[in-house]
């Protein structure tokens, strides 16, 4: 997919998003739609190797959204790529509607169960660990938010990772700079993070998480390393709220929900 | 070395080894916790034990993820630690998501009760019944010798989704032999008699036995096992006969245990037997003086249960 096409699709994921939260006011809006480019540089991107119509198959690879409830921006792709049926984004939130404000692993897609932080890491381990032992090459990647990295689980998980040289994982920070109720940096500043996971024995690099090429040439990077190396961290630079204007920069943007004309008039100012 | 044969985790991990020696798909996950036992099990396959350091969260967590690539997986700690620290990884990684996806993940937990007298309350573990039993599809197994607890080896890698292993720290006699536990009833009735009858689990069988001996015919044993549910028609076939019924268990009592299972089945079943509960009133005790000390302060020692059981 060219750049061009890859920017479209972006763009689509972020309209349907918004329509999501619009049925569903209770998902979170600010957190869905800073990783939005990171799912598109996954999937149509050519990085990970999946089968829609055998979502478990055993020759994808393993991607776990360990922030998500902040991945609702996850629901459009899913259905645009045959996981998940497209009339499900008719109501997200409605009885009978597989799609709910925190995802679950009734959607096909979805690896395991997030939005209670800290657990996608560890869980991500032991994959790395079980993929090796049955000789497969396939990946894992984690998607974390920057501020779930104040669970100490995920420390827990990064020593664990570091120390096992586990080269068939990678974790992307959406690093969005938010937490609940500030800025990460007043809260606990971990910046660099890269720097925090390169001393428990990461590589790690810092991009542009909204560029779609930036982060596929990342990914690729991660793929091309030779066995033996260290596991990857991308720390992706992110706007929470991106392309919402009430929202960017809030923050508490993550608590806010959008009213429904609110979503209508961004859709229907920067057009169809 | 000799391995003693009546503690629990020795003769599980020595099972374990002769399973995983036939089976490469059991992993075998420490939160940086021991056994003599285990050295061997380490030795003999080096890459299928992980030792994931003092990290009781990660421990499940990792579990959890090798469980989805569809390894059998036990993972190893000290009770109070491997229960309740990584509480919310077991309710969301193994409780919620075996409802969706089916993992095999046994939590092997050694220090029950107070087993661990003289190290005090952190050590102390009397809240892991009730807060097991609470999660759904956790499978909670509370042996009384290391003869039962042998046995769950077998059973957990016949049957999937999340088990916790409920483990005494010391050796205890043993009471099982080589009969076999019959996990699906999850009870084993070690002695009857005519008016009272105690249903204890884990270390407490032990006592209940001494005690039973004591009121010579008058007091009845069920060894209960299986704390997350056991087959009730047949404990309560079992239990009717009784004007009494005495839970015993080393944990508190009044907060969900096996004295909250008891008093469901007796209302459930319309048993006519009047319930006592007895165990750890809740309150965390900090005396020195071994576990007998420990057992008299809660009056669950052999001498205040026959003095509270023989009269009416």
């Amino acid at each position: 997919m060219d750049i061009q096409a890859l920017k479209d699709k972006s763009h689509w994921i972020w309209r349907e998003t918004l329509k999501i939260h619009r049925a569903c006011p209770e998902s979170r809006i600010a957190s869905s739609l800073s990783c939005i480019e990171i799912l598109v540089a996954l999937f149509y991107g050519g990085v990970l190797r999946y089968d829609p119509k055998k979502p478990l198959d055993e020759g994808r690879d393993r991607l776990i959204i360990s922030k998500g409830h902040g991945s609702i921006s996850y629901y459009p792709l899913l259905a645009d790529l045959g996981f998940i049926d497209k009339s499900e984004l008719d109501a997200p939130g409605s009885l009978g509607n597989k799609l709910k404000a925190i995802p679950d692993t009734l959607i096909e897609g979805y690896e395991t169960i997030n939005g209670s932080l800290g657990h996608g890491l560890g869980v991500g381990i032991g994959m790395a660990l079980g993929l090796k032992a049955k000789g497969s090459d396939r990946k894992v990647y984690v998607l974390v938010g920057d501020g779930e990295l104040n669970e100490g689980s995920v420390w827990e998980a990064v020593m664990l990772a570091g120390h096992h040289r586990l080269d068939n994982l990678c974790v992307i920070v959406d690093a969005n700079g938010l937490c609940m109720l500030d800025w990460c940096r007043n809260i606990v500043d971990l910046q660099p993070v890269e720097a925090k996971f390169q001393a428990f024995g990461w590589q790690g690099e810092r991009i542009d998480g909204h560029d779609e090429q930036a982060v596929i040439a990342a990914l690729e990077r991660f793929k091309a390393k030779p066995a033996g190396h260290a596991p990857c961290v991308v720390v992706a630079e992110t706007i929470k709220g991106r392309g919402v204007p009430s929202l960017e920069g809030d923050s508490l943007c993550h608590i806010k929900s959008l009213k429904p004309e609110a979503v209508d008039a961004l859709l229907s100012r920067e057009g169809a | 070395m000799v391995i003693p044969t009546n503690i629990m985790r020795e003769t599980m991990i020595m099972r374990l080894r002769e399973r995983m020696a036939e089976d490469r798909r059991i992993y075998f996950v420490s939160a940086d916790f021991g056994a003599m036992s285990l050295d061997g099990l380490r030795e003999d396959f080096p890459d299928r034990f992980i030792n994931v350091g003092i990290a009781e969260q990660n421990c499940i967590n990792v579990a959890t993820g090798l469980a989805l690539e569809g390894f059998t997986v036990f993972a190893y700690g000290i009770a109070p630690f491997i229960s309740m620290r990584p509480y919310e990884q077991i309710r969301i990684n193994l409780s919620l998501l075996s409802q969706t996806r089916p993992l095999n993940v046994n939590i092997l937990s050694v220090g029950a009760g107070v087993s661990y007298d003289v190290s005090g309350p952190t050590h102390h573990c009397l809240e892991d019944i009730s807060v097991m039993r609470t999660l759904p599809h956790m499978r909670v197994f509370s042996p009384c010798d290391a003869d039962c607890a042998r046995q769950f080896i077998d059973f957990a890698l016949e049957e999937g989704g999340p088990k916790y292993a409920r483990l005494d720290g010391k050796a205890q006699p043993s009471i099982y032999g080589q009969r076999q536990a019959d996990f699906g009833r999850g009870f084993d009735v070690l002695r009857r008699g005519a008016e009272v009858c105690i249903v204890s689990t884990g270390v407490m069988t032990h006592t209940a036995l001494a005690v039973a001996e004591r009121l010579e015919g008058r007091a009845g044993v069920i060894d209960a096992f299986m704390l997350d549910r056991l087959d009730e028609v047949a404990l309560a076939a079992e239990l009717r006969p009784y004007a009494r019924i005495c839970s015993l268990e080393e944990a508190f009592v009044g907060c969900g245990g096996l004295d909250s299972l008891i008093s469901c089945v007796i209302e459930r079943q319309n048993l006519p037997g009047r319930h006592a509960r007895f165990g750890f009133q809740p309150g965390f005790n900090f005396d020195n003086g071994g576990r007998l000390h420990l057992h008299r302060c809660a009056g669950i020692d052999p001498d205040a249960l026959v003095a509270a059981l023989a009269h009416n």
